[in-house]
């Protein structure tokens, strides 16, 4: 469970996020959807600690990242905007050192990582080095290593970036197993479909502030338009950003 | 602590798979410098030895003024060669070394019994030439002494009176102190190879990082910052100390192939004097590590820390550079300036000298104390979001 509160952060003159709140509950799929520059990044590095807010509050599970960095990190998977992996390592050592840095124990990294070879269906790869991987394999890499320790709380940052169809198709497939699971899943995406066919709730954000917040029913509904796209336009009065 | 061994063991084993740290770290310069030496020495020697065996072709101006000299000249294996039209010209062109001009006053003034003449052309400032410059003076001197002599004795009086003084040496140099090209060299190379041992690994580890885009999902992991920082350092002090290491075994391995009688030297680097080095020179390991590690944090790539390092490289041959041109006696205050007190102690110790306890713990500590500040500042960097993000 995340709340965050009227949350802000500017970097010198630009400000980079002016005040978003939005919630996302256990079990469900929260989007953040916006074009290009609109904050989400920002917001996601904040909710991972990664940069400290400059106001407004962020709990996540009871737990405040200015304080309770560590904590926080323990509780959360990130799968994050860059995806670096280490090219001169197997997929399996990529993930292993995640969970080792996770305090996990040899035993508990190896069962973990056999499980989690299977739900992402990573057979053939898991121990060749990374180098020369496809876009779809470290995606896969690098959800897996967000995932070894078993989080409660998962955030991706445009997780389906640069994916094939049938690499987005898993993709949306393991992220509703999460849902199932009761995990609070956020994503961030400029992407339509994706917020469709996944997201229970919408968060739309442009230049920095939340534009309009709920399921997808009730952003057509508030509109008055018949799709999505034409909603999206709409609540943040412009195309921009819209065709990258 | 379990994050900084984790990021340790991680770093340690994905940098032994890469060539390129291989290479630079732990072949480059255990390979480079011995042979650089090594080859050094030779070139040296068998130049100084074909100078020394060459016979001096010597351009003589107005022979016919003092045959005698020119007659005892021959004797000692100079080539006369015939009067030149030019010769401050052949000596500027370099053509000759040196030309010897015996001036026409030259005849009257031997027989009056004064000092009679002689002009020695040359350009000194011409390394190459010394040589044979030295040699002519020292040729006509001896003959300047010769005669000398005979004169007094034709007038009775003993040629002894002209020394009141005799200069008898007693040499108190070891065959080890001699080694002086070693002392400058070998302290100046390995200083060198601390730092670039730890080079790539600073680089690679901080700077890569972040072009690879995988410092930001590493820094999400519940590790304090600075044991991840810490952790790369330590590997790059590893590497830097192995890459010192194998440069004082290659060091020992090619020394007896040196052409070591013509410099007078012995120079054997027992496992006690390796060990004893590898002490010293530790903590600039430590130091190369943290000072590089810093610097390469604030680059955005690997190509922008690669400009820095080429400035930080100088900053070990500055000791060296000092003591080559203005050689110094060691002193304790020096002991506690890093660098220049390894340098010091690192060339006592080829020296044969014992190296004093008092000194070497200051060293130790002084240079410590600020490769540790050092660290600590780079453990701290990327607690600054401005440098994890510059770059992406």
């Amino acid at each position: 469970m995340i709340v965050v509160k009227n949350l802000r952060k500017s970097f010198g003159e630009v400000k980079a996020v002016n005040g978003i709140s939005f919630e996302a509950r256990d079990g469900e799929i929260t989007g953040l959807l916006g074009p290009n520059g609109a904050g989400k990044t920002t917001t996601l590095r904040m909710l991972y600690s990664l940069l400290p807010p400059d106001a407004g509050e962020i709990r996540i599970d009871g737990l405040d990242p200015t304080r309770d960095a560590m904590e926080i990190k323990r509780t959360l998977g990130v799968v994050p905007d860059s995806r670096g992996l280490y090219s001169r390592l197997t997929a399996r050592e990529n993930i292993a050192y995640f969970g080792e840095l996770h305090g996990m124990s040899k035993e508990a990294i190896r069962d973990r990582i056999a499980d989690l070879q299977v739900t992402l269906d990573m057979g053939d790869f898991m121990d060749r080095r990374t180098e020369g991987f496809s876009q779809g394999q470290r995606v896969k890499v690098a959800i897996a290593r967000a995932m070894v320790h078993e989080p409660q709380t998962v955030l991706m940052d445009e997780p389906s970036n640069g994916l094939d169809v049938m690499s987005t198709r898993a993709l949306r497939h393991y992220v509703r197993s999460l849902k199932d699971a009761g995990h609070s899943v956020v994503l961030s995406t400029h992407i339509m479909q994706e917020v469709a066919a996944l997201c229970d709730r919408i968060v739309i954000i442009a230049k920095g502030e939340v534009a309009a917040d709920g399921t997808a029913d009730e952003l057509l509904q508030r509109s008055g338009c018949d799709s999505l796209e034409d909603a999206f336009v709409k609540l943040i009065g412009s195309e921009e950003g819209l065709l990258a | 602590m379990n994050g900084l061994t984790t990021v340790f063991k991680k770093e340690v084993r994905e940098n032994i798979r890469d060539r390129r740290a291989l290479f630079n770290s732990l072949l480059l310069g255990p390979l480079l410098f011995p042979l650089l030496f090594v080859g050094m020495m030779w070139f040296l020697e068998s130049a100084e030895r074909e100078r020394a065996e060459k016979t001096l072709e010597l351009p003589v101006i107005g022979a016919e003024y003092a045959p005698s000299l020119i007659r005892f000249l021959e004797q000692q294996g100079t080539d006369i060669q015939p009067e030149p039209e030019n010769p401050e010209e052949l000596v500027l062109s370099q053509e000759v070394p040196v030309v010897l001009r015996i001036l026409p006053e030259y005849p009257d003034k031997w027989k009056e019994g004064l000092p009679a003449p002689v002009e020695v052309i040359s350009d000194p400032s011409r390394q190459e030439s010394s040589a044979s410059i030295r040699k002519l003076k020292g040729l006509i001197s001896g003959y300047g002494q010769q005669i000398g002599a005979l004169r007094l004795q034709l007038r009775g009086v003993s040629p002894q009176l002209m020394s009141p003084v005799m200069i008898k040496d007693v040499d108190l140099s070891t065959p080890k102190s001699r080694a002086i090209l070693a002392v400058i060299f070998l302290p100046y190379v390995l200083m060198i190879t601390a730092f670039t041992g730890a080079t790539h690994l600073a680089m690679d580890t901080t700077a890569g990082e972040k072009e690879r885009k995988s410092l930001e999902p590493l820094l999400i992991n519940p590790v304090p910052r600075w044991q991840i920082m810490t952790g790369k350092m330590i590997t790059t002090m590893v590497f830097a100390m192995a890459s010192l290491a194998l440069t004082l075994v290659s060091f020992r391995i090619v020394l007896p192939y040196m052409p070591v009688g013509a410099f007078g030297m012995d120079l054997t680097l027992g496992l006690e004097t390796l060990l004893k080095i590898l002490l010293i020179i530790s903590p600039v390991a430590i130091l190369a590590a943290a000072l590089l590690t810093l610097l390469a944090s604030f680059a955005k790539s690997y190509r922008e820390a690669q400009s820095y390092m080429g400035l930080v490289i100088l900053i070990p041959m500055i000791p060296s550079l000092i003591f080559m041109a203005n050689p110094i006696k060691a002193e304790t205050w020096m002991m506690g300036v890093p660098l220049f007190s390894q340098n010091l102690l690192i060339g006592e110790v080829i020296r044969g000298e014992s190296v004093v306890l008092p000194w070497y713990i200051l060293s130790v500590v002084s240079t410590l104390v600020i490769g540790l500040a050092l660290a600590a500042l780079a453990a701290n960097l990327y607690n600054r979001p401005k440098l994890i993000f510059s770059g992406s």
